[in-house]
């Protein structure tokens, strides 16, 4: 069984993408928008398009029901998420197989778990594959926390059970400072989150960010496609990634696949997802969380292995099997995504909207580039600040940061603020051309202004 | 009034950038500011929410809101006026 009609709910570049696996494939494609894209390119590529309401995303791209009824009325049988908006969205995909449409992603279960971070994390470790050591909640002496500081090894990190995006979190990195810390973060947690339980984590040192990718198939098959790199980057948000790794030896790159693998199956993982991992100094590597869609820097991937992973979302959602494991891929070169947005980083990446004027491409060997712009296409305020990924691929590492660097300098949006200028900067930077880096990289970079000034 | 006039001052504010104008923090929470308000320099008086970014509007003056020119959840372009305030 494949599909004849797949809805794509979803705009920009990812929505491009899919499109276009969709009529590779042979597939009818149909772009939804908003009020605000009526000149998205994607609107423009697929076959057919209608309009799922105003610009604001809460009442078009993140209206379960208005994309439900979008995919009746053009009688498209599945429905690919993209990423973001109802990608991850469990209410959605049940709302889809209750009304016998086939959402392309993971299943309902699987997105539920992938949302509850604390429960996937227990089920990975109880499969074991290792998570960054803790203590229980609610420590409530000084003398508690020391005893167990010690048993974590420092240093540590004091964290508020109220907070959350790196907020209410204290770094100790001897005996004596967490002594000194600890009523001092109780007190902070009370009047911060109104609750002052705290646990204490292992903290781990100059961190790097990789993943890797899986897919699996309806009858249990699972396998993974190697890893991204993706330690570069500014307050949680990516800008580069990389497959593979500089860092991973092929031992290393072994252990964690099969950890990936291990966790995936753990919670009977189904169509593409992202296992992530922090990884300290020593080659310690500590399961974060399973990301269940398509990623947005999923084309490293795809350079180094083959393997169209949109395709393959495609396949295995009609019900298809896997045919090949990680060991059959013979994967071959070097590939590094930039994210292009649409920000200015000499002004805190503020957003940079307006009519693109001029716009030139980059091309020539080892480019790819997928992005929705054209010159003359106005940016929505609407809608997020990534515009395009750039994305090169050669033999080697230095090669592919070498065409990187040639196609940024032929890359021309103006008179937008892009991150092309911070790019080039990295690109030229030793530490990135080494490939020795963590997760602070961006900071020491580009040293951050006070918000207020 | 013009005598008014001669001491005090007409600042305009406008959107440092296009964006969606928003007078309060969130939907449940009263406006920031209403006309006829007393403001300080550096007072938080609107939010303009371009790309998903939130950025902050501060009154450039201490002063008097005379006037806010448009309505919440606005989108605005580049340089439309948001306030008119009389400064000290």
């Amino acid at each position: 069984m494949t599909f004849s009609k797949i809805l794509i709910a979803n705009r920009g570049e990812i929505a491009l993408r899919v499109i276009r696996a969709c009529k590779e494939l042979g597939i009818g494609s149909v772009a939804v928008y908003s009020e605000a894209d009526t000149n998205c390119l994607h609107t423009r590529l697929a076959d057919e398009r209608i309009c799922i309401g105003p610009a604001v995303s809460a009442k078009s791209y993140l209206s379960i029901e208005n994309i439900v009824n979008a995919a009746k009325e053009t009688e498209a049988e599945a429905i690919h998420p993209g990423y973001g908006y109802l990608a991850e969205n469990q209410e959605f995909a049940r709302e889809c197989e209750s009304q016998g449409l086939v959402f392309i992603g993971p299943t309902p279960e699987n997105l539920k778990l992938a949302g509850d971070k604390i429960t996937a994390k227990e089920i990975v470790r109880a499969a074991g594959v290792p998570i960054i050591p803790s203590t229980p909640k609610g420590i409530d002496t000084i003398e508690a926390a020391m005893d167990l500081g010690q048993a974590l090894g420092y240093p540590v990190m004091i964290k508020a059970s109220g907070g959350g995006g790196g907020r209410g979190i204290r770094v100790c990195e001897r005996e004596e400072m967490l002594s000194e810390e600890f009523p001092v973060a109780k007190m902070e947690a009370r009047a911060a989150f109104g609750n002052d339980e705290l646990y204490l984590e292992k903290y781990i040192i100059r961190p790097r960010h990789i993943e890797f990718q899986v897919l699996a198939d309806r009858f249990g098959s699972i396998t993974h496609l190697g890893e991204r790199e993706c330690t570069i980057q500014r307050r949680y948000q990516k800008l580069i990634e990389e497959s593979p790794s500089p860092m991973l030896t092929t031992e290393l790159r072994t252990t964690m696949g099969n950890a990936a693998v291990t966790a995936a199956k753990a919670v009977k993982y189904f169509n593409a997802g992202t296992v992530e991992f922090l990884v300290d100094e020593d080659g310690n590597y500590y399961f974060m969380e399973i990301n269940a869609r398509i990623q947005v820097e999923h084309p490293v991937t795809e350079l180094v292995t083959g393997v169209d992973l949109i395709k393959e979302q495609i396949r295995l959602s009609s019900g298809e099997k896997l045919a090949y494991s990680f060991t059959d891929l013979n994967l071959k070169g070097w590939a590094i995504e930039c994210r292009i947005n649409a920000e200015d980083p000499e002004r805190n990446f503020l957003p940079s909207p307006g009519v693109v004027e001029e716009y030139h491409p980059p091309g020539g060997f080892g480019v790819r580039l997928d992005t929705h712009l054209y010159q003359g296409y106005e940016l929505p305020i609407f809608y997020d600040s990534l515009i395009g990924k750039l994305i090169t691929y050669d033999l080697t590492r230095e090669g592919a940061i070498r065409i990187m660097k040639r196609a940024l300098e032929e890359f021309k949006i103006k008179p937008l603020k892009t991150t092309i200028p911070l790019h080039l900067k990295i690109m030229d930077d030793s530490s990135f051309k080494e490939g020795s880096f963590d997760t602070g990289f961006i900071t020491r970079l580009m040293p951050e202004e006070d918000e207020d000034e | 009034m013009a005598e008014a006039a001669k001491h005090t001052k007409r600042v305009e504010i406008r959107a440092p950038m296009a964006g969606i104008f928003y007078r309060k923090p969130s939907p449940d929470e009263p406006s920031y500011v209403e006309e006829g308000d007393l403001v300080k320099k550096k007072q938080i008086i609107a939010l303009l929410e371009t790309m998903k970014v939130f950025q902050k509007v501060k009154s450039p003056v201490n002063g008097k809101i005379l006037e806010i020119t448009v309505e919440n959840e606005t989108p605005l372009k580049d340089d439309d006026l948001m306030f008119v305030i009389e400064a000290d």
